[in-house]
C-alpha cells in the first residue's frame, strides 16, 4: 500500500458527483488524513486468509423461485421525479452523432 | 413509562391505546420543539391504526419509533437526507411488519445522521438534534433521534440501525439501552442500505425488558433478506432474570488503555465491579486487532457505502436537478446537490479503495483484517461467555466541536466497531454519569458482547449490569 495521492475530483467524476472547487479543497487533506490512518493494515501478516465478510456464516440460501406480489406501477411511478405515459422520463440518453 | 408498565395498564383497562398516542402527542409538542428529535409524525394515521389494536398481541396497543432510515408504507423516509426529502415508502420494511403483526404502532420518523453516516446526527442535512440531558450536546448517532426521543420520553421506545455503533453509541450519550443484534438476526429488507456486511436494525429503550419485547417481535428469518438467519429465535424473556452467578466476563486490555475519560472509566469499573459482585469472574482477556478495527472499518463501510448509494441518481425517485445538459449531467448534479458533505467524502473514499489499482492494497487487505478481527473474538469467546467494554471513550460532546475533523470523529468508534464487523451482538446499558466537562451530569454507558446469535445471554448480563446501576 503506497502512501495516498488520491486525485479526489477524479474520484468523485468515477461516482459521478460533481464537485466545487471548494469541496475539493476542504475534502483532499481530510481524505489524505484517513487514508494515511489506513496504512496500518499495511503492517499485518495477511498471507493464506481469504478476502470474506463473514468467515463462518452461511449465507446465499436459494428460495423457491414463486411468483409473489410486487409494487404496482402506479405506486413506484408516484416517486418519479419526471414521468410520461406511465413510465419514468430522462433527458434523452442518444445524442445526434 | 416501559412497554412493560404500558402494557399492564393497556391489559387492566387503565389506559387506552389512543390515549398512551394522544399523550406522547402532547410530550412531542411540549419538550421536542428544543430537543429535535422527531422529522415527522403523524397522529392521525396512528390512532386510526390504534382503533385497530389486539391489546392480546405482545406488543399490542405500543408506538414505537422509526429511525428514518426503515420504511413505513405511505409515510416518508428522508435518512435525514435532502435527496429523499419528498419520498414516500411505498412499502413496509419487514421489522415494521413484524412489528405490526405483534400488535405495535409506528409512530413518528426520526432524525438521523444523513444515511446512518456519523456519530452525533450533526450531518443531518433536515434538523438539530440535541441531547435531553444537556441542549448544549450531541445524543450520538447515527439513530440521534430515535436515542434522544426515547431519554426525552417522547417516545416508549425506538427502531435504530446500528452499521458501527449507530444504536450503542446515542443509547450511552442518552442514558437508554441500545441493542445491535447479530449480523442475520433480524431482516433489513427495507432498511435503506449504508454497509450491508454491516447493518443490523435493532432496538432503543428505556429498559433491557423493552429491548427484550421488540427484539423478540422483530427477529428470525426473511424471504425478503438471504443474509438473514433461519435460525431459531428463544425466548429472551425466559432467561432474562437469571442473573451472572458463574458467568465469565472478560475485560479486552486493549479497550482500557489510554484515551478514556477518567467519569467514564470510573462509572463503566463500577457496572464492572457491581457485576463481580452479583457472582461473576471478571477475566482480562486480548483482542490484539482493536486499533486495526476502525481502519479496517474506515474502508469497508464507505466501500459498501459507495456502492449502495449508486442508487441514487436522480432518475426513479429522490431529488433531480433541474435542466441538466444531458443524462450524465443529470446524475452529477443530483448527487451534487442532494448529498451532504459526510456521505460525498464517504462516496469518494469508498470508490477510491474499490477503484482498479487500490483494490487489492485496501478494500481487499481489509477484507482480510476482517478475518483477524473476527477471530479475536471467536478465542476470546473462547475463554469468556461475555465482553465488557466502554461504548465511547467519552460523553457526549458539544455540538459542532469536530465538524471540520472526521477523522478524529471516526477513531472515538473504536469500542463499537469491532461488533459490526465480527457480526457478533452487542449493548449498551446506562450505567451512571460523569461530570468530567464540569457541566451537567452526562449519561455513560456500558457496552456488552456477546458470541453471535448469544441475544439471549446478552439481556441477562444486561439486565443485571442494569439492575446494578438502578441499586
Amino acid at each position: 500500500m503506497s502512501h495516498s495521492n488520491i486525485d479526489v475530483r477524479y474520484v468523485a467524476n468515477l461516482a459521478r458527483l460533481e464537485l466545487s472547487d471548494e469541496e475539493v479543497a476542504i475534502f483532499q487533506p481530510q481524505l489524505e488524513a484517513i487514508l494515511g490512518q489506513v496504512q496500518i493494515l499495511t503492517a499485518l501478516d495477511v498471507s493464506g486468509i481469504d478476502p470474506t465478510a463473514h468467515d463462518s456464516m452461511v449465507f446465499g440460501k436459494m428460495r423457491d423461485d414463486t411468483p409473489h406480489e410486487s409494487l404496482s406501477p402506479e405506486a413506484v411511478l408516484k416517486n418519479a421525479p419526471d414521468q410520461a405515459q406511465g413510465q419514468i422520463r430522462v433527458p434523452k440518453v442518444v445524442t445526434d452523432a | 413509562m416501559t412497554i412493560t408498565k404500558l402494557r399492564r395498564q393497556l391489559l387492566a383497562g387503565e389506559t387506552t391505546p389512543a390515549a398512551i398516542l394522544e399523550s406522547l402527542a402532547g410530550q412531542i409538542a411540549a419538550r421536542d420543539g428544543q430537543t429535535g428529535a422527531y422529522l415527522t409524525h403523524d397522529l392521525e394515521s396512528a390512532l386510526a391504526e390504534a382503533a385497530q389494536s389486539d391489546l392480546s398481541l405482545p406488543l399490542g396497543g405500543i408506538p414505537i419509533a422509526i429511525k428514518d432510515n426503515i420504511n413505513v408504507l405511505g409515510q416518508p423516509c428522508t435518512c435525514g437526507s435532502k435527496f429523499l426529502q419528498n419520498y414516500v415508502s411505498p412499502y413496509d420494511a419487514t421489522v415494521i411488519r413484524k412489528l405490526r403483526a405483534a400488535g405495535a404502532i409506528p409512530y413518528g420518523r426520526m432524525n438521523m445522521d444523513e444515511f446512518a453516516m456519523g456519530s452525533a446526527t450533526e450531518n443531518s442535512a433536515l434538523q438539530v438534534t440535541r441531547n435531553p440531558h444537556d441542549l448544549s450536546r450531541i445524543p450520538g448517532g447515527s439513530s440521534g433521534g430515535s436515542a434522544a426521543a426515547v431519554a426525552d420520553l417522547t417516545a416508549i421506545a425506538a427502531l435504530g440501525s446500528d452499521t458501527g455503533g449507530s444504536i450503542r453509541q446515542p443509547a450511552s450519550h442518552c442514558g437508554v439501552v441500545g441493542l445491535k443484534p447479530s449480523y442475520g438476526r433480524v431482516s433489513r429488507y427495507g432498511l435503506v442500505a449504508f454497509a450491508s456486511s454491516l447493518d443490523q436494525i435493532g432496538p432503543i429503550t428505556q429498559t433491557v425488558e423493552d429491548a427484550a419485547l421488540i427484539l423478540q417481535a422483530i427477529a428470525g428469518g426473511d424471504p425478503l433478506d438471504t443474509t438473514c438467519l433461519d435460525a431459531p429465535v428463544p425466548d429472551f424473556l425466559a432467561s432474562l432474570h437469571d442473573g451472572v452467578k458463574g458467568l465469565k466476563l472478560g475485560i479486552p486490555k486493549e479497550y482500557f488503555g489510554h484515551g478514556i475519560a477518567p467519569g467514564v472509566r470510573k462509572a463503566v469499573e463500577s457496572a464492572i465491579e457491581s457485576l463481580a459482585a452479583q457472582g461473576a469472574e471478571i477475566v482480562e482477556i486480548s483482542l490484539p486487532h482493536t486499533e486495526h478495527a476502525v481502519a479496517t472499518y474506515y474502508v469497508l463501510a464507505p466501500a459498501e457505502a459507495s456502492s449502495n448509494l449508486s442508487r441514487f441518481d436522480g432518475i426513479r425517485y429522490g431529488h433531480r436537478a433541474s435542466n441538466p445538459s444531458d443524462i450524465l449531467d443529470l446524475y452529477q448534479k443530483s448527487r451534487e446537490q442532494g448529498f451532504g458533505p459526510e456521505v460525498k467524502r464517504r462516496i469518494i473514499l469508498g470508490t477510491y479503495v474499490l477503484s482498479s489499482g487500490y483494490y487489492d492494497a485496501y478494500y481487499s487487505r481489509a477484507q482480510k483484517v476482517r478475518i483477524l478481527v473476527q477471530r479475536d473474538f471467536e478465542n476470546a469467546f473462547k475463554q469468556v461467555d461475555a465482553i465488557l467494554s466502554p461504548v465511547s471513550p467519552s460523553p457526549a460532546r458539544k455540538i459542532g466541536t469536530f465538524s471540520d475533523d472526521p477523522l478524529h470523529e471516526y477513531l472515538s468508534d473504536i469500542f463499537t466497531i469491532a461488533a459490526n464487523l465480527a457480526g457478533i451482538p452487542g449493548i449498551s446499558v446506562p450505567c451512571g454519569t460523569t461530570d468530567d466537562d464540569g457541566g451537567n451530569q452526562l449519561p455513560v454507558g456500558i457496552q456488552i458482547l456477546a458470541p453471535r446469535l448469544g441475544e439471549a445471554k446478552l439481556l441477562q448480563i444486561a439486565k443485571a449490569a442494569e439492575s446494578s446501576e438502578s441499586v
